[in-house]
C-alpha cells in the first residue's frame, strides 16, 4: 500500500485534490481511498487530506502517519506544521513555492518544488493550486496517468473550468517530467 | 457496477434506488452531503418523491411519521444533535410501527461540541424499538439500506430502522462501491405495501393513548417482533447474497475467529483497521480474531455466545459510553457470555473522532492478554 498526505489551508482544494487523485487511480485499475482530516472547516486553517493506493481492497481507516508522498499546497505551513513528519525513506515531497527552500526534508526523501501559484494564476486566473499540484504528483509519483487525471477533472468541473484546470495540471506535469525529477 | 464515489453519495444513490415516496431531513455535519445529493436527485426528477424541507430535525422525523402513517415509503437522515432533537419522535415512530428508514452518519454528542465520529448518537436510541444496522465500509453502508427497508416493511416486523455509518470516516471517504441497478433493486425491494394506513374513507388512529391495562402489552409486542425480526433479516440478507453476491444473512461476522484465543468485538468502520491489525498479529503468531457486529438491534445474543464459545478472552471496542456503567456493546457481549465464564473486557475508544490506529488495536490485545481492560483507552492523563 502507498499513501499520500496533502497539507493545505481550508479553501485551497486539498480535499478535492485527494478525491480526484483517488478517482484517477481507480481508473488506472488500483483500489484507492481518499478522505479528509476532518478539520475545523474554516478558510485558512491548516487542513490535511489523504489518499491510499493498493492492489487489494483497502480496509484501513486511520489517518496517514507514514506517507510515501506528501504534497504541500502552501509553503507558509512549513513553519507552523511539521508537514514532513513520518515521510518514508525513498518518499517524495512536492512543495508549492517560488522560493529556494530554506528547509530540509528528511534524508532519503526527494524534494520537488514547483511554483504552482504562478501556474494557477496564469491558467485559471486564481491562486487555486490543487490542480497544478495534481499534475506534478502524476509526473513525480507515477501513481496516476495524466489521461486519467484529465478524465477526473472533466467529470468534476464544468467544461470551461475543466479546460483551465487541465491546462494548469499539464503545465506542472510537463515541468516535473521535463526536469527529470 | 463498481465505481469510486463518496460514501454519502453512494448512500444517496442507494436511497434513490429504494424509491422512497417522501423524504424529509434537515442538514447537519457530517450527514449534509446525503441530503444535498437527494435534494438534487428529486429536483432533477430522477426520483419521484416529495422532498419536504423543514426547520429542524424534530419536524423532519414528524413529517416522516405522518407520511409513513399515510402509507408512503419514507426516508430521513441525520446525526448527533439532530438525532437527539428527534428523540421523542423516534419512540413514537417505533410505537406506531412505522417502517421509516433513516441513515445516521455517526457523530459524537455535545457538550462539548464535537463534529467528529463516535457512535454515541445511535447507541443512545438503543431502547427505542428501531432496528440498528452498522456498516464497516461504504459497500455495506449502501447495501444495508435495501436490507433495512425490506426488513422494516415486512408485515411481521413493521418497525423503523437506522442504517449507521461512521461520520467522516465513511461518509466523506471516496472508495469503490458496487451499485446494484434499479431493476435489481426493484426485484429485491418490492413496492411498499402498508399494513394499515390513514385513509379518510376508512378512518383509523395511530399512536393513541394506552391506559395501564394496555401499555405493557404494546411494549411486549414491540420487543417480540424486534427479536423475531432476526429471521427476517437472515432470510432477506441471504436473498441479497444470492442476487448480488454479498451475503448479509448473518447479523455478525467472524474474521480469523475460528481458532482465535483472543477475540475483539467491534462495530462499524473500526473493523477494517482491526482486520489489518489482526493479519499482522497473526504473522507474529498471535491467535487473534474479530467478531464484527452488523446488527445491534435486535442484538444477536445467542449468535455472539456461539461465535465466541471457544475463545479465552474478549476485548470489546466501544465507540460509546453508557456513562456510569460501561460501553453499550460490552454490556451486551458480557450478557451473552454470562454463563460461559469467558472474561469480557471493555475498551472505550475513539470517542469524538480520536483516531484509532493499528498499533492501538495491538495495544488493546496486549492489555486484554494481561487480564486488563474496562478502561478508556488512550486517555491523555496530562490534560485531566
Amino acid at each position: 500500500m502507498r499513501e499520500l498526505r496533502i497539507h493545505g489551508r481550508g479553501g485551497q482544494g486539498s480535499v478535492t485534490a485527494a478525491e480526484l487523485i483517488a478517482v484517477a487511480a481507480f481508473e488506472g485499475g488500483v483500489f484507492a481511498q481518499a478522505f479528509p482530516a476532518f478539520g475545523v472547516e474554516r478558510r485558512g486553517a491548516p487542513v490535511q487530506a489523504f489518499v491510499r493506493f493498493d492492489d487489494k481492497v483497502i480496509r484501513k481507516r486511520s489517518q496517514v502517519y507514514e506517507p510515501d508522498y506528501i504534497i504541500v499546497q502552501d509553503s507558509s505551513l512549513i513553519k507552523d506544521v511539521n508537514v514532513f513528519q513520518g515521510v518514508k525513506n525513498g518518499g517524495i515531497v512536492i512543495v508549492n513555492t517560488e522560493k529556494i527552500p530554506d528547509y530540509k526534508v528528511p534524508e532519503g526523501v526527494k524534494l520537488i518544488t514547483i511554483d504552482a501559484t504562478t501556474i494557477a494564476l496564469k491558467t485559471i486566473g486564481l491562486p487555486i493550486t490543487n490542480t497544478s499540484l495534481m499534475g506534478a504528483f502524476a509526473a513525480a509519483s507515477g501513481e496516476i496517468k495524466f489521461s486519467a487525471l484529465e478524465n477526473a477533472l472533466n467529470q468534476r468541473f464544468s467544461k470551461e473550468l475543466a479546460v483551465k484546470n487541465i491546462e494548469a495540471a499539464r503545465q506542472a506535469y510537463k515541468i516535473v517530467k521535463g526536469a527529470g525529477l | 457496477m463498481m465505481h469510486i464515489t463518496e460514501g454519502s453519495h453512494a448512500v444517496a444513490e442507494a436511497v434513490r434506488l429504494c424509491r422512497p415516496q417522501v423524504i424529509s431531513a434537515y442538514p447537519i455535519t457530517p450527514q449534509t452531503h446525503i441530503v444535498e445529493a437527494l435534494a438534487e436527485i428529486v429536483a432533477d426528477c430522477q426520483l419521484d418523491a416529495e422532498y419536504i424541507t423543514v426547520e429542524n430535525e424534530l419536524s423532519a422525523l414528524s413529517a416522516c411519521v405522518g407520511a409513513s402513517a399515510a402509507g408512503s415509503r419514507t426516508y430521513s437522515a441525520t446525526t448527533s444533535q439532530g438525532l437527539a432533537l428527534m428523540f421523542e419522535v423516534c419512540f413514537n415512530a417505533a410505537g406506531m410501527r412505522l417502517p421509516i428508514v433513516m441513515s445516521i452518519a455517526n457523530r459524537a454528542l455535545g457538550a462539548p461540541l464535537s463534529i467528529w465520529n463516535d457512535q454515541q448518537d445511535s447507541i443512545s436510541l438503543r431502547d427505542s424499538g428501531w432496528l440498528q444496522f452498522y456498516a464497516e465500509d461504504n459497500q455495506e453502508a449502501t447495501d444495508l439500506h435495501f436490507l433495512a427497508y425490506r426488513v422494516a416493511e415486512d408485515h411481521s416486523v413493521l418497525l423503523p430502522a437506522l442504517v449507521c455509518f461512521d461520520g467522516f470516516i465513511l461518509s466523506h471517504t471516496y472508495e469503490p462501491v458496487d451499485m446494484i441497478t434499479q431493476e435489481d433493486a426493484d426485484r429485491f425491494l418490492p413496492k411498499f405495501s402498508p399494513y394499515e394506513r390513514l385513509d379518510a374513507a376508512d378512518p383509523i388512529s395511530f399512536g393513541m393513548y394506552a391506559t395501564p391495562d394496555y401499555y405493557l402489552e404494546f411494549r411486549y409486542e414491540m420487543d417480540r417482533v424486534l427479536k423475531q425480526s432476526k429471521e427476517i433479516i437472515h432470510n432477506a440478507g441471504k436473498e441479497f447474497g444470492c442476487m448480488f453476491g454479498r451475503d448479509y444473512s448473518a447479523m455478525i461476522e467472524g474474521y480469523r475467529l475460528e481458532d482465535a484465543d483472543t477475540a475483539i468485538v467491534a462495530m462499524g468502520s473500526i473493523c477494517g483497521t482491526t482486520k489489518d491489525s489482526i493479519d499482522e498479529m497473526r504473522d507474529e503468531g498471535k491467535k487473534v480474531g474479530l467478531l464484527k457486529i452488523r446488527v445491534y438491534r435486535p442484538f444477536p445474543t445467542e449468535e455472539v455466545a456461539k461465535a465466541l464459545s471457544h475463545v479465552q478472552r474478549v476485548a470489546v471496542l466501544d465507540k460509546n459510553i453508557s456513562l456510569g456503567a460501561k460501553g453499550a456493546v460490552a454490556l451486551e457481549v458480557r450478557d451473552a457470555l454470562y454463563s460461559s465464564g469467558i472474561p469480557v473486557k471493555d475498551f472505550i475508544i475513539g470517542l469524538g473522532g480520536r483516531d484509532v490506529r493499528k498499533k492501538d488495536i495491538k495495544a488493546v490485545v496486549a492489555l486484554v492478554e494481561k487480564g486488563e481492560g474496562d478502561i478508556f483507552y488512550g486517555l491523555r492523563r496530562e490534560v485531566l
